[in-house]
């Protein structure tokens, strides 16, 4: 067994899991390497979840019963861990959404509704970058296309780095709001928060930023960030799909519009207008995903217990690892960062001029799941030539000896379509 | 799934490069991002060739090359039979077992059969033959070919 410095006792991590043991394809062992399009659940995510609809399922802030009152305080409690995860300096500032698509679209929608100073119009500009999954870009363009304001990209160098040397006609006194990843979801770079931070504060543009490959996988700090917006997703972080986070200051948060409207997110309602309940509630219409709220909260205690810290160097020990073993396989091309300096625990590369998805059933065929195609991030693979990549990401679980199989399946993908 | 007829077509495609035509189309399956051009020629209703480029996955391009060498030199009825039981062999879902009528029809593209299983890949193996089926309502034109051809 491969042993490296910083790793996790994953003998033990892996037994919460159950969904790790399951054999595929007559018996071979599930090597799980999709981690960046979905976690697995532990058990003590399944429990909380069986455990809320067995003895507590009501709806919330609504009812004066037993399992309205309990309900309410799950949900609302699921809202003081996510808020203590992010260091948020205040639980008012987390809004819970599906999924981070619909946080990027939330943010999209009040800036396009905001009256000034926030106000997206033909007069102004909106900067994402080139490596955005696409839910950091379509809502964008619909905003874009519905005000007449100006689209604008930081472009990728060709190690998979943002190209940050015009940062300064990018992001200009017209720039209203400036939204990036944190971490990329087919690349695996991990971007400069800070110098895209300082330039859009100078200009006085909004900050938001896509987190749904970081708050998984290292500590998250929205106050160390400076953001005015940072979106992430439950699913990717060991809790339930249907539940996603909203983090924004509360002051923006006070000055911008709802975007859907319904139950739980007014004050008063007659049949000429309506007024709003504070946030978080303007933002949160209609029944919200309860069970998986709180599923959510037992993802953060679970990850916490683990440390976020350490699940970070664990994750950096595989890649590291991952990098330097994958670039012994002959024609295997990493498309991202090469090294795993400022970079994350998702490998996307290409394998000579056989096709990824004939990688990936090959790999399948073994017990390999991968993930293929574009990622959601299409320009990033026009921007690089390719049709496509195969993508390998890692998560607590993982193993140097899943990174072996990994290259091994590789070798075997080699030689049945050489 | 991947059939050694499959890996042979894909490794040594049949008609490969674009030639003279009647018609050109250009198909796309956007899930994996498999492309094809494609060009008929025929003489009457005989097909006398039909030439392609195009890059994806084996399955994509090795469907082609089982097209080029089933398709090439037949009457267009003959074509249409054959494309139509391509096309009910790969929406089976793996439950169609090809009997010796079929294997006959077919040939070479029964290798196909394992990958109707995969939802995923139809579309990969379709592609060229949707792409000739356009293709050939454009070079025979118009309504009459539309309605030969559906």
């Amino acid at each position: 067994m491969t042993q490296l410095p910083g790793l996790l006792d994953t003998e033990a991590i892996r037994k919460d899991f159950p969904v790790l043991d399951r054999l595929v394809h007559d018996g071979k062992k599930l090597v799980y390497l999709d981690n960046a399009a979905t976690s697995q659940k532990p058990r003590q995510v399944l429990d909380v979840l069986a455990e809320y609809y067995e003895r507590y399922n009501a709806n919330v802030h609504r009812g004066v019963h037993v399992l309205a009152e309990e309900a309410t305080a799950l949900y609302e409690g699921a809202r003081d861990k996510v808020a203590a995860f992010i260091n948020a300096p205040s639980r008012d500032e987390v809004i819970f959404t599906k999924n981070a698509s619909e946080s990027l679209n939330l943010v999209a929608n009040m800036l396009g509704w905001a009256d000034e100073p926030y106000r997206v119009d033909h007069e102004t500009e909106i900067v994402i970058t080139e490596m955005e999954h696409h839910s950091n870009i379509v809502p964008w363009q619909l905003l874009a296309q519905r005000t007449g304001a100006k689209l604008k990209w930081f472009g990728l160098t060709d190690d998979g780095r943002l190209d940050l040397s015009n940062i300064d006609e990018i992001i200009t006194e017209k720039t209203k709001i400036v939204s990036f990843v944190l971490v990329s979801n087919i690349l695996g770079t991990v971007n400069p928060v800070e110098a895209i931070v300082r330039r859009a504060q100078e200009v006085g543009a909004l900050v938001c930023i896509d987190a749904s490959q970081a708050a998984p996988h290292m500590p998250l700090d929205v106050q160390a960030l400076q953001a005015d917006f940072v979106a992430f997703t439950g699913h990717k972080m060991c809790g339930p799909t249907g539940i996603g986070v909203l983090w924004g200051r509360q002051e923006l948060l006070e000055d911008l519009p709802p975007f859907l409207g319904g139950g739980e997110m007014i004050e008063t309602v007659s049949m000429h207008s309506s007024t709003y309940a504070p946030a978080p509630h303007k933002f949160e219409a209609g029944t919200p995903p309860i069970a998986q709220a709180v599923g959510l909260g037992a993802a953060i205690d679970y990850l916490n217990s683990i440390g976020m810290d350490r699940i970070l160097a664990h994750e950096h020990a595989l890649t590291e690892y991952a990098v330097q073993r994958l670039s012994e396989v002959p024609d295997l091309k990493i498309i991202g960062p090469t090294t795993a300096e400022d970079r994350g625990a998702a490998i996307s590369f290409t394998l000579g001029d056989i096709h990824p998805h004939d990688v990936g059933q090959v790999l399948d065929e073994q017990g390999i799941a991968v993930r293929v195609g574009h990622h959601c991030a299409r320009p990033v693979c026009l921007r690089y030539g390719i049709p496509a990549t195969t993508r390998a990401s890692f998560y607590l679980y993982s193993t140097p000896a899943e990174i072996d199989a990994l290259v091994e399946g590789l070798e075997h993908v080699r030689n049945f379509f050489g | 799934m991947y059939q050694e007829v499959i890996l042979d077509h894909y490794k040594n495609p049949h008609g490969r490069g674009l030639r003279d035509g009647d018609a050109e189309v250009h198909h796309v399956n956007p899930t994996c991002g498999d492309e094809i051009t494609l060009r008929v020629k025929y003489d009457g209703t005989t097909i006398k060739d039909v030439s392609y480029e195009g890059q994806g996955c084996s399955i994509s391009q090795a469907s082609a090359s089982v097209l080029n060498e089933l398709l090439v030199g037949r009457e267009l009825a003959d074509a249409q039979k054959i494309q139509e039981t391509f096309l009910e062999l790969m929406q089976s879902k793996g439950r169609l077992e090809p009997d010796d009528a079929m294997e006959e029809v077919l040939e070479d593209a029964v290798a196909f059969a394992g990958v109707s299983k995969y939802p995923a890949r139809v579309k990969c193996a379709l592609l060229s033959w949707m792409a000739w089926k356009d293709a050939t309502a454009q070079a025979l034109g118009g309504a009459d070919a539309e309605r030969k051809t559906a």
